[in-house]
């Protein structure tokens, strides 16, 4: 069933809808455990929308092996999907620091409160992104220190590679996974791949790890792959490597192998000159896990990271 | 006047991004003013540039105290500034969301570190800066928190209000929030940004920040006594909003009485012509901010007036 959860007038002859898909089983105890997808809180999150689209495909083919509830909210932010930017158009906010929300607030505060309601009494939400057209992720979950214990059932359900935990000091407050946390409600952030654009790769192991968490919540009595068995952060450390120049980067290595200390990541190449400006090398052995797509580079440019350690 | 710059990061296409400081008088480090750090905030730099001739001026005929030194950053963003865009060019990062910055992270974190490192150690800070809301309003004083100290100092301002609050989630990645973390007393000075330079507002923000450094005791300059402020809390200002979305017709003033049932603006059909709506103000009180654009959002903030407040 289709439900609109959030209106909001715009000036000139339109009005803007924040919509979602519930699925449900036809008879209802009251008793179902509900887990949401949500996506598209940037507008660049376009793997999202090929997500959405599979998960209720797959659940329509199979409706009766459905025995929970699935919302599906496939645009948190359709003016910035529409227009194809990532934050909300017109304000030039990240939809992602508004929560959550506030009636009393703004037109994007107001719309993170309608959305943070109709959320409310979820078992699991999942907030799905597609990185940034930056930079080039390993398919992830990521989760805070704070609650990780309790998520990390779920997020080993996801068939991702890879389980990112961050420090809580670091975690982005206004954040809808943050606020929804907050709140008690589990919630956990998929990362992967690179914005603007749709890996069905990448998109279909997100659906393969959405089924098996289904079947892990009670929810769904098909068949489902069983999940990949993730890396999780704790098992080395995560190493930064930003450019220190600007120009062109051209990587060398391939993004998500596993890379030897002193191995050659990338240049940084100035086209004017034809020279390479800065080489750039594996500072230990490990997965590279994050890695540089968007080739121009100011100083500082985060150009790779790597999950060191015995992995 | 001593020029120098405090940073600089190279560009691969464009000259290089250099931060900027004018260092008055030699000593103690006694006030540092921050100007532009968005790439919209025109009438900020210029407000910093002003102030920059008077106190080149001011230096040459012995106006500074001696052993005290100010510093003036007139603007961070100036590469936003010529492009008109008002993030970080490359990624689209607000500058002012990004303190205590990270000198080995990202350009924005970068920038954001090398602007703390040159500011800290000042016994006050002052940052021209403006609302998340586009609209006019009228220039105050911010200070975070409310002890009776900030208040006190931020009244020698002379502007008509100082307004207090406590610090909100997104608030501790400012320059102000940091700058008061380090030990400086840090005032915001809350100017419009305008499509045109207001000489007005200027002349009121650049003299309120000259009376400051006299009372502080770090320059002599003979200027007007300015207001004895009123403070306010944030709960002090009523926010009044449209119910419905169109063209926006303001028949107010900022800084003006308004009564309880006065029509504020109108809204109109963007087609028709018609009122649909009419915001009228639901308590007495001084206009102290009114949204500019020509449209209005229905949840958005119209207005904010100063309750049960008279001239």
């Amino acid at each position: 069933m289709i439900e609109t959860i959030a209106t909001a007038d715009l000036p000139i002859r339109e009005v803007m809808r924040i919509k979602k898909n519930s699925l449900c089983p036809e008879q209802l105890t009251g008793e179902e455990q509900r887990l949401c997808i949500i996506t598209g809180v940037h507008g660049d999150d376009l793997a999202g929308q090929f997500i959405c689209y599979e998960v209720i495909k797959r659940i329509k083919e199979n409706y009766e092996a459905l025995t929970g509830i699935v919302d599906v909210y496939p645009a948190i932010n359709p003016l910035g999907l529409d227009a194809g930017t990532r934050e909300w158009p017109l304000f030039n906010m990240d939809m992602n620091m508004a929560f959550p929300g506030s009636f009393e607030g703004t037109m994007t505060e107001y719309t993170a409160a309608k959305i943070m309601e109709d959320l409310k009494g979820a078992n699991v939400c999942v907030d799905i992104h597609t990185s940034s057209i930056f930079l080039k992720e390993l398919p992830q979950v990521r989760i805070n220190d704070d609650v990780a214990s309790s998520l990390m059932p779920y997020a080993k359900q996801m068939n991702m590679d890879f389980v990112w935990i961050h420090p809580s000091t670091t975690v982005k407050e206004g954040s809808i996974v943050h606020a929804l946390n907050e709140r008690g409600t589990k919630a956990m952030v998929i990362e992967g791949d690179v914005a603007m654009q749709i890996d069905q790769k990448y998109c279909n192991q997100v659906v393969d790890g959405i089924f098996a968490l289904m079947k892990y919540m009670g929810i769904w009595q098909g068949e489902v792959k069983a999940p990949k068995k993730p890396i999780i952060s704790d098992d080395g450390k995560v190493i930064f490597i930003n450019g220190e120049t600007s120009g062109v980067f051209v990587p060398m290595a391939e993004h998500s192998d596993y890379i030897k200390k002193g191995e050659k990541i990338g240049e940084i190449i100035a086209p004017l000159t034809g020279s390479v400006e800065e080489e750039i090398f594996a500072p230990c052995d490990g997965l590279l896990f994050t890695l540089r797509h968007y080739p121009v580079v100011s100083e500082g440019a985060l150009l790779a990271r790597i999950l060191g350690g015995n992995l | 006047m001593k020029k120098e710059v405090l940073f600089t990061l190279s560009s691969g296409f464009r000259e290089n991004f250099e931060v900027i400081g004018y260092r008055f008088g030699k000593g103690e480090k006694a006030a540092c003013i921050v100007g532009a750090l968005r790439g919209n905030e025109y009438q900020h730099l210029y407000c910093a540039s002003k102030l920059i001739d008077i106190l080149s001026r001011l230096e040459e005929r012995g106006g500074l105290v001696a052993n005290k030194e100010i510093l003036v950053i007139p603007c961070g963003i100036n590469t936003s500034m010529n492009v008109g865009e008002r993030n970080w060019v490359r990624d689209n990062q607000d500058i002012n969301r990004h303190f205590p910055g990270n000198e080995k992270g990202e350009a924005s974190d970068r920038v954001a570190a090398a602007i703390m490192k040159a500011v800290q150690g000042y016994s006050y800070g002052i940052q021209y800066t403006g609302f998340y809301l586009a609209g006019e309003f009228v220039p105050h004083v911010r200070t975070l928190g409310n002890s009776i100290d900030s208040t006190s100092l931020s009244s020698l301002f002379g502007l008509p209000y100082v307004v207090t609050g406590q610090p909100r989630s997104f608030d501790t990645r400012t320059l102000n929030y940091n700058w008061s973390q380090n030990g400086t007393s840090a005032f915001s000075l809350y100017i419009s940004s305008y499509d045109y330079l207001n000489e007005d507002i200027a002349n009121q923000a650049v003299s309120s920040t000259l009376r400051f450094l006299t009372r502080m005791g770090i320059i002599k300059y003979n200027c007007h006594n300015g207001h004895i402020a009123s403070i306010l809390a944030e709960e002090d200002l009523v926010t009044v909003k449209p119910n419905i979305s169109g063209f926006f017709r303001r028949t107010c003033q900022i800084n003006k009485e308004v009564r309880r049932g006065d029509i504020l603006a109108e809204v109109l059909d963007p087609y028709e012509g018609n009122i649909i709506d009419r915001i009228v103000a639901p308590v007495d009180g001084i206009l102290f901010f009114a949204q500019t654009s020509p449209i209005v959002f229905e949840h958005s903030v119209a207005f904010r007036i100063i309750k049960k407040l008279h001239l």
